[in-house]
């Protein structure tokens, strides 16, 4: 087994290991062990915002167009945009297809 | 001038708590903690003390509402005893790793079963690795002193860790005493103004309370060592300016007749009076005889512990806890490691004595004194013993 590294020095971990950066989970990548993908279907997408509420890892945000993207850097794939999406536009992909 | 009134321990710990002027309070009532709770309630209904007083369901949710005051920066206290310290227990670590300086009392009990709500240390001692800055009282003045103490030190920047003081419970919690409260300026003078360098803030948003992972806990839970451990100074610190305010002296470890004294008792909290007139009636006899008393449990005061005991041959080391099936009781073990291999160390024998509202006499510190005497003659089969136990 590789040896472990520490990422931060005992002496200077912050106080209480508090995260004085606000926001800074989003440098933490979480979508690396997804087996399905979310893939829109703009020809039927409403741009209602469903997805984007229902997301429980609020992957979503809307582009320009009014579409709501999901962003692969943190989706879990686990499906619930495309049980929730009203018109069916949303189509769970394993990871393996193109 | 501050007053000197007689007054049951518990009532004048809930002053005590009025004159740090607590923002916050939020306790859940157990034996024999429940005097100083509901005093305290009864201050905040009265308009006496300006704090929040949070009634909660369980003393999780006590210890649990003191860490999200705290972080949100205001002086908070709490109090429990035995059972309830027990249901805190997994907040009590989560308060010290955060690094959130709550002040607490804990009035010393027995824990089930069987039943009991008669006072020894069974229940601290089972939080002996909390993280948390422990101290010990011996009376109702000591009870009093060490609760402002108890604020100056774990709200210091420098220290910034959770603190609890024991009190016996009953012994200590249910007794009238000849008590001086201090005047408020003095207070006022000792105690500044709680200050956190981090606190909840919308208008600074910070997280407390994230995942350790493997690349990061051996780190922080090093980092909390070394702040409990470099705690000791400005503990000691705190002591010497409670000095020159209210002319009371503490220390980490007290004295008491241990010039050219062969055998040391040692003892923590409110047995330690008894183990005096003990010491006393010795000498009167011709024993070399001493009493240590710790006051400081954690961190625990080794380098101290060493010097107040030099010169002794014995020790005779007193735990008010029994631990199934360790190798002696954790104050036995704490010393035995301090003096491990330490040239000229005195030997030492450890007793369990005062469980569950049991009595420690002036005759069972004779009993053990005798027994430390011949066990350094000729070494005992077992590491401890426990003390005044019935065979059939
Ligand atoms: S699959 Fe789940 S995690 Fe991924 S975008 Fe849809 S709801 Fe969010
Ligand atoms: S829920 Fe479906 S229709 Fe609504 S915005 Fe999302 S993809 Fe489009």
């Amino acid at each position: 087994m590789a040896v472990q590294d520490a990422i931060i020095g005992w002496k200077t971990i912050t106080h209480g290991c508090h995260v004085l950066e606000p926001g800074s989970t989003r440098h933490f990548k979480t979508g690396d062990w997804r087996s399905m993908r979310p893939v829109v279907d703009k020809e039927k997408c409403i741009k209602c915002g469903m997805c984007y509420i229902f997301c429980p890892d609020m992957c979503y945000s809307q582009t320009e167009e009014g579409y709501y993207e999901a962003n692969m850097d943190y989706c879990k794939g686990c499906g619930i945009c495309a049980n929730e999406c009203p018109k069916d536009a949303i189509t769970m992909v394993p990871e393996e297809e193109e | 001038m501050a007053k000197r009134v007689g007054i049951e321990v518990s009532i004048a710990i809930a002053e005590a708590v009025k004159l740090a002027q607590a923002e916050v309070v939020a306790a859940y009532p157990i034996t024999p903690q429940t005097h100083i709770v509901e005093h305290l309630s009864e201050l905040v209904a009265d308009g006496e003390l300006d704090a929040e007083f949070i009634p909660v369901e369980s003393e999780h949710a006590a210890l649990s509402t003191c860490c999200g005051s705290v972080a949100a920066g205001a002086r908070t206290y709490t109090a429990t005893s035995s059972q309830g310290l027990m249901l805190m227990s997994e907040v009590l670590y989560v308060a010290s790793g955060m690094r959130l300086p709550i002040v607490m009392t804990v009035a010393n009990r027995a824990l089930s079963a069987p039943i009991s709500i008669w006072n020894d240390h069974q229940d601290i001692m089972t939080q002996r690795d909390c993280g948390w800055i422990q101290t010990f009282a011996e009376n109702g003045q000591e009870a009093v002193d060490l609760t402002l103490h108890a604020f100056r030190v774990a709200e210091d920047r420098k220290v910034s860790l959770p603190m609890i003081v024991n009190i016996d419970g009953f012994t200590l919690s249910h007794v009238i005493e000849p008590i001086e409260l201090p005047d408020q300026a003095d207070v006022d003078r000792y105690l500044p103004p709680f200050k956190p360098k981090y606190k909840l803030d919308p208008k600074k948003p910070i997280s407390m309370g994230p995942v350790g992972i493997p690349e990061v806990y051996t780190e922080a839970r090093m980092a909390h060592d070394q702040a409990i451990k470099n705690a000791k100074r400005w503990i000691i610190k705190a002591w010497d300016e409670f000095e020159e305010v209210f002319g009371r002296r503490y220390n980490p470890v007290e004295e008491y007749r241990t010039e050219d004294a062969e055998i040391v008792l040692v003892t923590m909290g409110s047995i330690s009076e008894t183990a005096m007139t003990a010491v006393d009636k010795m000498r009167d006899e011709g024993k070399k005889v001493g009493l240590l008393k710790i006051r400081l449990w954690r961190p625990f005061p080794g380098p101290e512990f060493r010097k107040a005991a030099k010169g002794a041959k014995v020790l005779a080391v007193v735990d008010r806890t029994l631990a199934p099936g360790a190798s002696s009781g954790p104050v036995g073990e704490e010393l035995r490691t301090v003096f491990y291999k330490v040239p000229g160390a005195p030997k030492i024998f450890n007793f369990i004595a005062g469980l569950g509202g049991r009595d420690v006499t002036v005759e069972r510190f004779e009993e053990m004194v005798d027994k430390a005497a011949s066990y350094a003659k000729k070494r005992p089969k077992e590491l401890y013993e426990v003390i005044g136990v019935r065979e059939k």
